[in-house]
């Protein structure tokens, strides 16, 4: 603080060279260069949050606070090598997304700009000031164009398809806060997303050329014409979340957990089998093998709804850890900005985020050098409204166009020391209703996903328990809260046994270990490189539930009337139950019968 | 060019303020000439209007606000390169001090390096076979991976470094060449001999680039260190073809020398007072492996660090792991108990080893060996806790092979002399006689038909 104060003090100085520069351009010059952070003097016309050009290299920056005539920049890309007094330009918009076809399969940085064409400018190593050009003015997509001249047409509604990828079509519509009449339209055809696609008669007089191309700036929200209550799970295939702690479309979940607990795993495992019609994957200061990694599997790994390649319904945003930390903090935005354009075409979006906390520290490492007061551990007093207005980007609306949309959001976040009351997890616990706590000890003994079962918890499981009665089975959720309940006794004879051993317990006590054992290790517990136990559907998954609890019952009784749990155990039937995840194949369900019958069978042999 | 500045401000700690600077970039390396004799480096940490903040390298000690001279050189801190750095030895900064003279260079890289796009990341696959049992099968060290030793002050991390360096090789031989890139951050200068001795004996020495900066070296220049030496690996990988392994020793020293800037900036810290941006500070390190499409280098870390009190949640760790991929940490217990390589097995891991071991790569059951042997070894822990409590007499029957699977698995398979180089199969055998002092209905986490394979009970001793 000392130095800081001291560097501001020495504002006057030779001022001619840059005096000179500023005569060249109208633009505002650097005065201050702090890391990622740049001041601009002569900034008084720039607006707050618009998208500025920095220096000769024309780096993109965002100015984040003005004071006088100067303005604080945010800077995207790295600053080495700026100088004092280069000019600063600014465009008059705020930070904004481009919205056109070729989103879905593509992979882009913070900002937007798509790291395939960041690699043909300037080969593997990003550097300073590279152009990326998106959408691509020579890629031509075909468009059938729904709306007539005389429609009448306002923000949101549907006027244009063009298929985007085999799996999604694209609908192209008026931008919110657009209305008119549409005057003119071009046939069908072959378009660039720079191309006018209709012109609409505005209530002025004017008209507005409509393209393919639209731009909205990404920390204000789509608008929707409301919020719709949740109805709906968001199905995983995996047993531990959907059995367990499901989620909502258009809920909100934080999956936290220390190095190593598998957040990005289990963010991998849900990106790829859950049943959204769009998975935006934001992989924020992460590493970067990890989106390396997604994108080799994902083009191989097909969707268990269409048979399609996964590629074909995901957008990657990458901005690693080595990326600049600015653009790491936008990346969020980025993502949830495209989720909510897809939303508002009626798709239900998955977003992932990996990881928030590496986002918060983003804001924690630029208000540190905008010398902020700190609130706790050095994070600015503003965390936790930035995360609330976040999540709240989440939800299943109704949207401008009629239809309904919804976008679920998902974000890892990694506790320093694997300690959850740090303020970023405590923060987000506080705004959303999913909360799936990964564990070290779980890891540590290789039980993935280490979802905990006793930390963690859904507020969804009321609303959506119509929804599993429905669709699955009116003993879905009564089967569930038993398995819990032996879970839980199961954790507190844990105690004992650590203390005591388990041998002197009694047998229906030493059963409720047998069958805790045998939920841990035959359902919470799931291969993600199984080729069976990858994802498995709701219907396998209740009735691997229904046939723990038959032998569990069975087994009771049996010890009830006497016998001794160690002959009960020589029948290797906990063994057979817990490997039935991979013995038995999804699409199987009267094995399940048969298994009831062989437990009967080898159960009798003993009475 | 050579405009010189004379208006020193403030001296505070390693960091210098200068006025009247005009001309000059952010992170632009300077000469700093003290009493016109003798300059040091530094390099523009913060400038504003004409006021620099200047980290001097070699230390401030001595420098008046009278005696110095400021010279911006245009240019940031660069490393002159060339095939010919192979064998040699440069200090914290990159000039050479083995009196060989300089580096007649090919071309000359900032040492901040660039970030590697992801698209044009190549995914690591190739395994390294390092003859360390626990490595091999339960944390399997890939090419082009980063995988730290978290050790603590006092545990054998540099014998084990060594060892991996002696033994790596790949299954497959290849024509490639390799070599190693060796960068020293406050360590004693016996630790550098130590590795240097090391090297020369395994006749590798001539392949080796050694960084040093000694714990007697200003440490503002460790902050620099690490980047030179990647700077060196990514020119021998990615611009000669070579396979680099980059040892880091020792990073606990880098992230103090970090701290210890930040706060005579004045600059808000965040836990412990390391400053809030070192993850992203690390990560400009740790990222700097890898293996980047259509080129046949690649860059192998492992940087070494020493958890401050054995602390794993400590930020120097903590950060690391979030960043790295995998970590192999030692254990003062197992040390104690004569356990070489004293790895302790459970929060040790390799995030890459799930794509590059198996069938085609390593051998059909090495996945369910490596899980089942994790999952008996974290049951091995609770029964000991329970038997520490009740005696290990009271023990159920079946507890009790879980305490002789713990000894065994301790003593012979973590156990291995300092110049034992097991092969693959050797350990994998290994691995499946220790678990068949188990009862094959406790090996939940193994397919039926591997167990049938190669599941051994040990002579029909079951309960």
């Amino acid at each position: 603080m000392k130095f800081a104060a001291c560097i501001f003090n020495g504002k006057a100085g030779d001022l001619s060279l840059r005096n000179l520069r500023t005569l060249e351009s109208d633009a505002a010059v650097i005065c201050r260069i702090n890391g990622p952070v740049v001041k601009a003097r002569g900034a008084a016309g720039f607006r707050m949050h618009e998208t500025v050009l920095v220096g000769t290299k024309k780096l993109i920056g965002e100015v984040i606070s003005l004071e006088n005539d100067t303005a604080t920049i945010q800077v995207y890309e790295v600053t080495t090598g700026l100088y004092v007094g280069e000019p600063v330009i600014s465009t008059g918009k705020p930070l904004s997304v481009k919205l056109a076809p070729g989103i879905i399969g593509n992979i882009f940085d913070g900002i937007e700009r798509p790291l395939k064409s960041i690699e043909k400018n300037s080969g593997p190593f990003i550097l300073r000031g590279v152009d990326a050009e998106f959408p691509e003015s020579d890629v031509r997509w075909h468009v059938h164009i729904t709306a007539k001249p005389g429609d009448k047409v306002s923000g949101g509604m549907v006027v244009a398809e063009t298929q985007e990828t085999p799996l999604i079509v694209h609908k192209i519509m008026v931008p919110p806060g657009i209305e008119g009449v549409v005057s003119e339209v071009m046939p069908d055809g072959d378009y660039s997303a720079y191309d006018t696609l209709m012109k609409i008669s505005l209530a002025n007089g004017n008209n507005y050329d409509l393209k393919m191309l639209q731009e909205w700036p990404v920390r204000k929200p789509r608008p929707s014409m409301e919020k719709l209550a949740i109805t709906e799970p968001l199905i995983t295939g995996q047993r531990v979340i959907d059995t367990f702690f499901p989620i909502a479309k258009g809920g909100t979940a934080a999956i936290p957990g220390g190095f190593g607990t598998g957040k990005t795993m289990t963010q991998h495992q849900l990106a790829k089998w859950s049943d959204a019609d769009i998975i935006v994957y934001v992989g924020c200061g992460e590493r970067g093998n990890e989106m390396t990694e997604v994108l080799r599997d994902f083009p191989k790994l097909t969707d268990p709804k269409s048979g399609r390649p996964l590629m074909e319904r995901t957008i990657l945003i990458a901005n690693t850890s080595d990326m600049p930390v600015a653009a790491r903090e936008a990346s969020i935005y980025t993502g949830v900005t495209l989720a909510e354009y897809y939303r508002d075409m009626g798709y239900n979006i998955a977003l992932m985020a990996d990881s928030t906390s590496r986002w918060a520290e983003a804001l924690r490492e630029i208000s540190g050098r905008l010398e902020e007061m700190p609130a706790e551990e050095g994070f600015p007093a503003y965390l936790s409204s930035r995360l609330s207005e976040f999540y709240e980007r989440a939800g299943k609306v109704r949207t401008l166009g009629n239809s309904t949309g919804s976008i679920t959001i998902i974000g890892a976040v990694s506790p320093q020391g694997g300690d959850f009351s740090e303020p970023v997890t405590q923060n987000t616990r506080r705004f959303v209703r999913c909360f799936w706590g990964l564990d070290r000890q779980l890891a540590y003994s290789r039980h993935y996903p280490a979802i905990h079962w006793l930390s963690s918890y859904s507020e969804y499981l009321e609303t959506l328990e119509k929804w599993y009665e429905n669709n699955v089975d009116n003993q879905f959720m009564s089967y569930r809260s038993q398995l819990l309940k032996i879970l839980n006794e199961e954790d507190k004879l844990i105690e004992i046994v650590k203390l005591i051993g388990g041998d002197i317990l009694p047998d229906d006590q030493k059963l409720i270990l047998e069958t805790g054992r045998a939920i841990r290790f035959g359902f919470l517990q799931q291969g993600a490189f199984h080729p069976v136990d990858t994802y498995v559907p709701l219907k396998k998954q209740f009735l691997m539930m229904e046939v723990i609890l038959y032998l569990h019952n069975k087994v009771f009784e049996l010890v009830r009337n006497g016998i001794p749990i160690s002959r009960i155990k020589e029948l290797g039937l906990f063994e057979e139950i817990i490997r039935i995840k991979y013995t038995f194949r999804n699409d199987e369900p009267e094995r399940f019968e048969e298994l009831k019958k062989t437990i009967d069978e080898k159960l009798s042999t003993l009475i | 060019m050579s405009i010189e500045y004379l208006d020193l401000k403030n001296i505070s700690g390693p960091l210098l303020v200068v006025k009247g600077v005009s001309e000059a970039s952010f992170e632009e390396l300077v000469e700093i000439t003290v009493d016109e004799q003798g300059t040091r480096l530094g390099r523009i940490m913060d400038i504003s209007d004409d006021v620099a903040v200047i980290q001097v390298f070699e230390g401030t000690s001595d420098i008046s606000l009278k005696n110095a001279r400021v010279r911006p050189l245009g240019r940031p801190l660069e490393l002159p390169l060339s095939s010919e750095i192979l064998g040699r030895v440069f200090d914290g900064l990159g000039r050479p001090i083995d009196g060989l003279g300089s580096v007649f260079p090919e071309m000359k890289r900032d040492v901040n390096g660039n970030p590697i796009n992801p698209v044009s990341r190549k995914y690591p696959k190739d395994y390294i076979e390092t003859g360390i049992s626990a490595i091999d099968v339960l944390t399997t060290l890939i090419r082009g991976q980063k995988l730290p030793i978290f050790s603590g002050s006092g545990l054998p991390h540099n014998e084990l470094a060594v060892q991996i360096v002696r033994q790596a090789k790949l299954p497959r031989q290849e024509d490639s060449e390799f070599a190693i890139v060796f960068a020293a951050m406050g360590v004693k200068h016996d630790v550098a001999e130590y590795f240097r001795e090391s090297f020369r004996q395994s006749g590798v020495l001539q392949k080796v680039v050694m960084f040093l900066n000694l714990a007697n070296d200003p440490p503002v220049e460790r902050i620099v260190t690490p980047r030179c030496a990647l700077t060196a690996a990514e020119y021998l990988a990615f611009e000669l073809g070579m396979h680099i392994l980059v040892i880091l020793t020792d990073m606990s020293a880098y992230c103090e020398a970090l701290r210890e800037i930040s706060s005579s900036k004045g600059e808000i810290p965040s836990r412990k007072g390391f400053p809030g941006y070192m993850y992203s500070d690390l990560a400009s390190i740790y990222e700097r492996a890898g293996m980047i499409e259509g080129r046949t280098g690649s860059i192998t870390q492992i940087p070494i660090l020493t958890m401050p009190n054995d602390d794993i949640t400590h930020p120097i760790p903590d950060l690391t792991g979030y960043i790295t991929e995998g970590q192999i940490v030692l254990d003062r217990d197992l040390h104690q108990r004569g356990v070489y390589p004293p790895i302790s097995v459970l929060p040790s891991l390799s995030r890459l080893m799930k794509d590059s071991i198996g069938e085609k790569y390593t051998r059909e059951d090495h996945a369910s060996c490596a899980s089942q042997l994790f999952a008996s070894y974290a049951k091995v822990h609770e029964v000991r806790a329970l038997a520490s409590v009740i005696g290990e007499d009271e023990l159920s029957e079946i507890d009790k092979l879980y305490m002789e699977f713990g000894r065994a698995f301790e003593n012979e398979f973590l156990s291995q002399g300092k110049n034992e180089d097991r092969p693959l199969e050797y350990t994998l055998d290994l691995g499946w006689k220790l678990l068949g002092i188990l009862p094959r209905e406790e090996l939940d986490r193994v397919d039926d038909k591997i167990l049938d394979k190669y599941f051994k009970p040990r002579g029909g001793v079951h309960v």
